[in-house]
């Protein structure tokens, strides 16, 4: 099984600066943003955002981490109970701008899910989408607003995003699919 | 982990850390403005139960609400087992309703796992007779890695009625199985004479326990399930086994104490003990929530159980 390395640390570095600035100048400035990351990997990222934008403005955005397994469409579809993540937003979503964070836009299906697990905690004014990977194979009519990488991938391919927080490296590789993780790029 | 929970054997420690540390997700949910998810919608939950059970009952009917799936009271006053049908007829007519789980509570033992012969869902045993209650003893489980950091090494005393409880069966394997320090207490009538066989430490003497727990568990007395006189009054049982004002106080500082309710305040608690800030007896409840949902979920939310996996 061969992996190829599609970015590396300073490659993910730069596209997380350029994310954050896109964030900023879409949205005027930091005021009324707030970033939500999907666990387990979007929330590393969205964090290292939320470091990013307090850079650049010099003002905190609020950050949260939401778990989407109990939104998920392919409950009871698996063999075992899909594993649950921590969720954690201590902050009122409504009234604010939400820019959801995740690792790998797949078939979108689980965005369909932060989606409607976001709305159950407020009413945001907006919500955008902001991934470090969009890879295709779209299920879903979904886009995301900030990407940080296009990259063309055969469907029965991986897209594995490696972070020093949860994998002791910064890393973005494809290979042939095997003994996938779980929830990957889903 | 196992299609049914029938008793605690059912789960290994492994099974019961993946359960534990799910409810934490679930408790979370249980904090929010809206406190359900839509995970379990589409499947359907029936609470069949023999014996009453108000707190029990209230708890898996919110547990299974709160994951969106559809539930089913079926109490035996006002049904058609009042009229005669036997649990093989109600289990066989509940098959055919295409139930997905089955929360049983009988006042035999053995119940739920005869369930399990007729139906295709998975069975969870509410409490059957003086044999288990597997759901209170993991939220009990929960409460106190919750409150203090670990189970592993935990001194823990189990005081009452032990012979008669179901609660202090599930509670005492649950507790040996993590490898917390257990002791039973009570008057040798109501000890098990298998107990030392569970690897569990045997006392008839509270005072002398209590300096050296971190949790002290109070069974309630089950006055319904004595056929015999098992001590010679109340007051006497209260002042031997009680937890009185003066005793909580040999308690160490930081030392839990719980109760699986309903409580007789003035029996095997003091009224002013139970309302103390170290009880926490109110959190069980709370907490009972997120394990029976913790439950539903693992044991629903694959296609492991047959009847499942449907689109």
């Amino acid at each position: 099984m061969t992996a190829a390395r599609l970015m590396d640390e300073a490659e993910i570095r730069r596209a997380l600066t350029r994310i954050a600035h896109e964030i900023l100048e879409r949205n005027k400035g930091a005021s009324g943003v707030a970033l939500v990351g999907i666990a387990a990997r979007g929330d590393d990222l969205a964090r290292r955002l939320a470091g990013e934008i307090e850079r650049i403005e010099g003002s905190a955005v609020p950050v949260g981490a939401l778990d989407i397994t109990f939104y998920r469409d392919d409950i009871g579809m698996r063999s075992e109970a899909p594993e649950v993540h921590e969720t954690r937003i201590g902050f009122d979503i409504t009234g604010r701008t939400v820019v959801l964070v995740d690792d790998v836009l797949f078939t979108g299906r689980t965005i369909r899910a932060a989606l409607d697990a976001l709305v159950d905690f407020g009413r945001p004014t907006a919500i955008q989408l902001a991934v470090l990977v969009d890879r295709g194979h779209r299920e879903l009519p979904i886009r995301a607003d900030f990407v940080g990488k296009n990259v063309p991938t055969r469907k029965d391919e991986d897209v594995r995003v490696d972070l020093t927080e949860t994998d002791g490296q910064d890393a973005v590789m494809v290979q042939e699919a095997a003994g996938s993780r779980m929830g990957e790029g889903a | 982990m196992n299609r049914h929970l029938l008793s605690i054997h059912d789960v290994s420690a492994q099974d019961i850390v993946r359960i534990l540390d799910t409810a934490e997700s679930f408790r979370e949910v249980g904090s929010r403005v809206i406190k359900k998810v839509p995970a379990l919608r589409g499947r359907t939950v029936v609470n069949l139960f023999y014996e009453n059970s108000t707190r029990t009952r209230i708890s898996f009917e919110l547990a299974a609400k709160r994951l969106s799936a559809d539930v089913i009271n079926f109490t035996t006053s006002g049904s058609s087992v009042s009229k005669g049908e036997s649990l093989k007829d109600t289990a066989l007519t509940l098959q055919a309703m295409g139930a997905d789980a089955i929360v049983i509570r009988h006042s035999s033992s053995g119940a739920p796992l005869t369930l399990t012969r007729w139906v295709n869902g998975s069975v969870l045993n509410a409490g059957d007779g003086t044999h288990e209650h597997p759901t209170q003893a993991l939220l009990d489980l929960y409460t106190m890695r919750d409150r203090l950091g670990r189970l592993d090494g935990l001194r823990v005393a189990v005081v009452g009625d032990v012979l008669h409880s179901r609660v202090a069966r599930s509670l005492s394997f649950a507790l040996v199985k993590m490898g917390a320090e257990t002791t039973l207490v009570g008057p040798p009538t109501l000890i098990p004479p298998e107990a030392p066989a569970w690897g569990v430490q045997v006392s008839h003497d509270l005072g002398s326990v209590l300096p050296k727990l971190d949790v002290c568990y109070m069974l309630r007395v089950q006055t319904e399930r004595q056929r015999q006189q098992f001590f010679p009054s109340v007051r006497e049982y209260s002042r031997l086994f009680g937890l009185t004002r003066d005793r909580v106080g040999l308690l160490p500082e930081g030392a839990l104490v719980m109760h699986p309710g309903p409580m007789n305040r003035g029996v095997e608690i003091d009224s002013d003990v139970a309302d103390l800030p170290r009880s926490v007896i109110e959190e069980q409840v709370t907490n009972g929530i997120a394990i029976r949902m913790s439950l539903l979920y693992l044991l629903l939310g694959g296609s492991g159980a047959e009847g499942g996996g449907d689109a």
